[in-house]
């Protein structure tokens, strides 16, 4: 099969979401809660879909992994969300979000679907007001802004240091809301565990109910999976522990095409590793480089000495002197690479863990001295509080250290413009899908696209699709629910009866440290091909050396971990795969062989495509479909942040 | 450091548990809580035991999945701090530590530190919310917010709903809870017209979850690692007390601020 018609619109940018809605078909309100919905993934994009659609009248049905919707990780983010509001007069529109983010994903993004974004985020803001998220607002009581990375204007809304907490609550409480009224049904602590595909269309899925440990199947209309990206393929990574490449993984062995794989992102402020028992990485939001300058010392010899009694003249603020005109607020990617090349230069700062220093300062003295504490502590005072609770210092005083850590994956199930990806009726929203923010995602926009996707873009997209299918006609006694039923119901048996010497956290650790020494924030050929040979092995291993105790009818948390990991196992010979055929740099995924002067080297003559990976077994080679990208509006220009 | 860890363990819903003892020789200071755990479950793999279920997600103290008794504090002694933020410093070498998990009849123990904390969204589906369809909000400047008002009710939104504070009271209430999202709604604008039925219908399932009362202990607000005051208890009891004494909302109730 090949790839199917993105359904890009052909019209004038600016009018193409407008006239595409008038287009599409309607199902009208009376007709809706004949047919039923799954929604995978309650975060923004899960949340906000099942509220709106069961608002709008479908039977929704929704699932997460966690003891309640609330949990989903995109409580996590920190800094803000973009909307081209110019409440600050500052020069910013829907067109300039939409040439930022562009450019910022560096030209491997759709335009249309940018547009569509930009145009969408005005009016997630008014939504989320009218919820009632409490965000930062003015004296005069108008609401605040500030500015964040890879941008010249300010068009960050945020609340404190916890944006995604709050919009996050947000479309918890519209769920809740249509819960109650009954259009909602929630399953809390259940997994999806497969997708069932019925005569080519998304029918269903299996799931396993995390706390009796029964399989069960749920049949529908049509499927929405919002189910987050793959950072934990890297195992430390920001993401929550529970992130998972599961249901898109499994999507993809049903049929559903992987787009981009390697195009991770990797955010340039985390707090430094502490030990080898390590079990995550704490992000600290990037709005910190408003305010904060990076430097590290300019002698290496002065990587031990306290920082306050380092000279100014000994310092080296790399960001600022390379990228004068963005400076601090360089995009991630290239923040996130300069400090490597600090450190790998033996100039990192903190602990030495095998040997390395792998930290650089983020300063706030001068700002402490301009703004004073108590404005500084406004802005950042969570952050700060959580900084030294993990780390027992205090950053008022003593600058803080910060590291790259794996954050956000671009890629995801290839979806059309409609958000459905090659299989009818499955479609796929926020960071589970590739289609957004290209190779590189520019800060406070995640949050802008699941809620996009959520609120404004599926209401519409689902319902023309829904308009051309019956409702009904397959229940899961359909032999594919059995077939798929059974073949969880095995896979769950097989770790239970391996009865190895080695856990799953083992495995997983082991590929992680693989994954993050060659396919992270810099990879080449040499190191592709070498993972690409050891990931079988430790898969082979994994199947014959793994323990996992307990059984399958409990609340069994390692038997979960199992699935995830042994689906990271697969994941990530593609995400390789993908890194290594991707014979350019463009955002976060940086070729070592394809650079000038230190610069990611795009090369458009040959990669200015989607590459969409069909999956053909465990092991075997998959196969890659190209879609072109074209750029009308947004001139492919050398990003240059200088 | 070394330290001894009592730690619930119960198989079931139905089961009955017991503390185990278990030995943990190498502690480092710079390792949180939950890494300490990790430790122990790859040991106890290793030994062919089944490790402990705790419940955890984010790890940055955020998501709100995580949460446990430490020698009868509610997230240990760390104050404001959820244990995946808690780290071994806080601790000396030798202590001995019981590990429990929540206890309140509206929580039932689902395994060893796992609790059932559904009650806890019944709550918010009887109207934790602000009514308000997709695509139907006003332009979000249309209506300014005192900045106050948007800073206290920033203060009671930033509930974790992780359950400490039903844990802490001596009665199993889930007020401080209720009462958070109560304020942080009814502190705006946007929240005021529905301000008196959400607060009674709230306490209603509240009541009807099986949580106890509030006596005013404030153990709760003082276990919350997100440092909820008390005064958003006050507050839902007079919209309560409103609510329930003149039955509906009266004009001028929907004043802006709240009370």
């Amino acid at each position: 099969m090949s790839l199917p018609d993105s359904r890009l619109p052909t019209d004038p940018i600016e009018k193409a979401w407008t006239n595409r809605k008038f287009s599409m078909k309607l199902v009208a309100p009376a007709n809706r809660r004949k047919y039923s919905v799954i929604v995978v993934g309650s975060g923004l994009a899960g949340g906000a879909a099942a509220a709106t659609l069961g608002e709008l009248g479908y039977n929704v049905a929704c699932f997460c992994f966690q003891d309640s919707p609330r949990r989903a990780h995109s409580i996590a983010a920190q800094g803000g969300i973009n909307a081209a509001k110019n409440y600050q007069n500052d020069g910013d529109s829907i067109y300039r979000l939409f040439y930022d983010t562009v450019k910022g994903g560096d030209f491997r993004a759709r335009e249309a679907n940018v547009y569509r974004l930009a145009e969408s985020s005005v009016n997630i803001i008014d939504q989320a007001v009218a919820q009632g998220v409490p965000f930062a607002r003015e004296y005069g009581g108008l609401l605040a802004n500030r500015s964040f990375g890879g941008a010249q204007v300010s068009r960050t809304f945020y609340a404190r240091g916890q944006t995604g907490q709050q919009l996050l609550l947000g479309a918890y409480s519209a769920l809740e809301r249509q819960i109650a009224r009954g259009t909602v049904k929630m399953y809390p602590r259940t997994e999806m565990l497969d997708l069932v595909v019925v005569d080519g269309k998304a029918r269903g899925i299996v799931v396993r109910e995390l706390d009796s440990g029964a399989i069960r199947s749920y049949a529908a209309d049509a499927v929405c999976l919002a189910t987050g990206g793959y950072s934990n393929v890297f195992f430390l990574s920001t993401n929550a522990k529970g992130c998972n490449v599961t249901a898109t993984w499994r999507a993809h062995k049903r049929g559903a095409y992987f787009a981009n794989p390697c195009y991770t992102q990797i955010h340039p402020t985390c707090i430094p590793q502490s030990g080898s028992y390590q079990s995550k990485l704490t992000l600290m939001s990037e709005s910190l480089r408003n305010d904060g300058r990076v430097w590290v010392p300019k002698d290496p010899k002065d990587c031990g000495t306290d920082p306050r009694q380092i000279a100014e003249g000994q310092r080296d603020y790399y960001l600022e002197r390379k990228y004068p005109s963005f400076g601090n607020l360089s995009p991630r990617d290239i923040a996130s690479r300069a400090a490597k090349e600090a450190c790998d230069s033996g100039r990192g700062v903190g602990p030495a863990i095998e040997g390395v220093r792998r930290g650089v300062y983020l300063d706030f003295a001068d700002s402490v001295k301009r703004l004073g504490k108590k404005a500084v502590s406004e802005r950042y005072g969570n952050l700060f509080e959580m900084y030294q609770r993990i780390t027992g210092e205090d950053p008022y005083e003593v600058p803080m250290r910060m590291y790259p850590a794996p954050h956000y994956t671009m890629g995801g199930l290839w979806v059309d413009y409609h958000l459905q990806s090659n299989i009818p009726g499955l479609f796929v929203l926020g960071e589970a899908n590739f289609s957004d923010h290209g190779a590189n995602r520019l800060g406070a926009s995640a949050l802008m696209q699941g809620l996009a996707d959520g609120y404004f873009v599926i209401p519409y997209t689902l319902a023309d699709y829904l308009a051309g299918v019956k409702p009904g006609g397959v229940d899961t006694t359909h032999a594919a629910f059995k077939d798929a039923e059974g073949e969880v119901k095995a896979k769950n048996d097989t770790f239970l009866g391996i009865k190895g010497r080695r856990t799953v956290d083992s495995f997983h650790r082991e590929l992680g440290n693989l994954m993050w020494d060659n396919v992270g924030m810099a990879r080449n050929d040499a190191g592709l091909r070498r993972t690409l040979q050891r990931i079988p092995e430790i898969r082979d291993e994994f199947w014959s050396n793994l323990n996992v105790l307990g059984s399958g009818g409990e609340l069994n948390q390692t038997l979960e971990k199992a699935g995830r990991v042994a689906d990271f196992l697969e994941f990530a010979e593609l995400m390789t795969q993908d890194a290594l055929v991707r014979e350019e740099s463009c955002g976060g995924h940086f070729r070592e062989e394809y650079q000038e002067e230190g610069e990611a080297k795009r090369d458009d003559a040959r990669f200015s495509h989607v590459s969409a990976w069909q999956f053909n077994g465990v092991g075997a080679e998959p196969t890659l479909h190209k879609e072109p990208l074209e750029f009308k509006y947004v001139k492919q220009v050398t990003r240059s942040y200088k | 450091m070394r330290l001894t860890l009592n730690i619930w363990r119960q198989k079931s819903r139905d089961s009955t548990g017991s503390f185990e003892k278990y030995d943990m020789p190498e502690v480092s200071e710079h390792m949180s809580f939950l890494e300490m755990l990790d430790v122990l479950n790859e040991r106890l793999q290793a030994d062919g035991k089944e490790p402990v279920s705790f419940e955890h997600d984010c790890r940055e103290g955020i998501c709100g999945s995580c949460g446990f008794v430490i020698n009868g504090r509610p997230h240990g002694p760390m104050p404001r701090t959820t244990v995946c933020q808690l780290h071994m410093r806080s601790f000396k070498d030798g202590e001995e530590l019981w590990l429990e998990p929540w206890r309140a009849k509206a929580f039932p123990i689902m395994r060893d530190l796992v609790v059932d904390r559904l009650a806890f969204d019944r709550i918010i589906q009887a109207g934790g919310y602000i009514s308000t369809n997709t695509g139907s909000a006003p332009e979000a400047n249309s209506v300014p917010v005192r900045k106050d008002s948007a800073d206290k009710a920033f203060d009671a939104a930033a509930c974790i709903g992780c359950g400490a504070c039903v844990a802490a009271c001596p009665n199993a209430s889930a007020m401080l809870f209720t009462s958070a999202k109560a304020s942080h709604l009814g502190l705006l604008p946007q929240g005021q017209p529905e301000r008196l039925e959400r607060a009674e219908k709230m306490v209603v399932q509240m009541d009807s979850e099986g949580f106890g009362h509030c006596t005013n202990h404030s153990d709760c607000s003082a276990a919350c690692p997100k440092g909820i005051s008390v005064e958003n208890i006050a507050r839902l009891n007079g919209d309560y007390l409103r609510a329930t004494v003149f039955g509906s909302p009266r004009a001028g109730d929907d004043a802006e601020g709240g009370g």
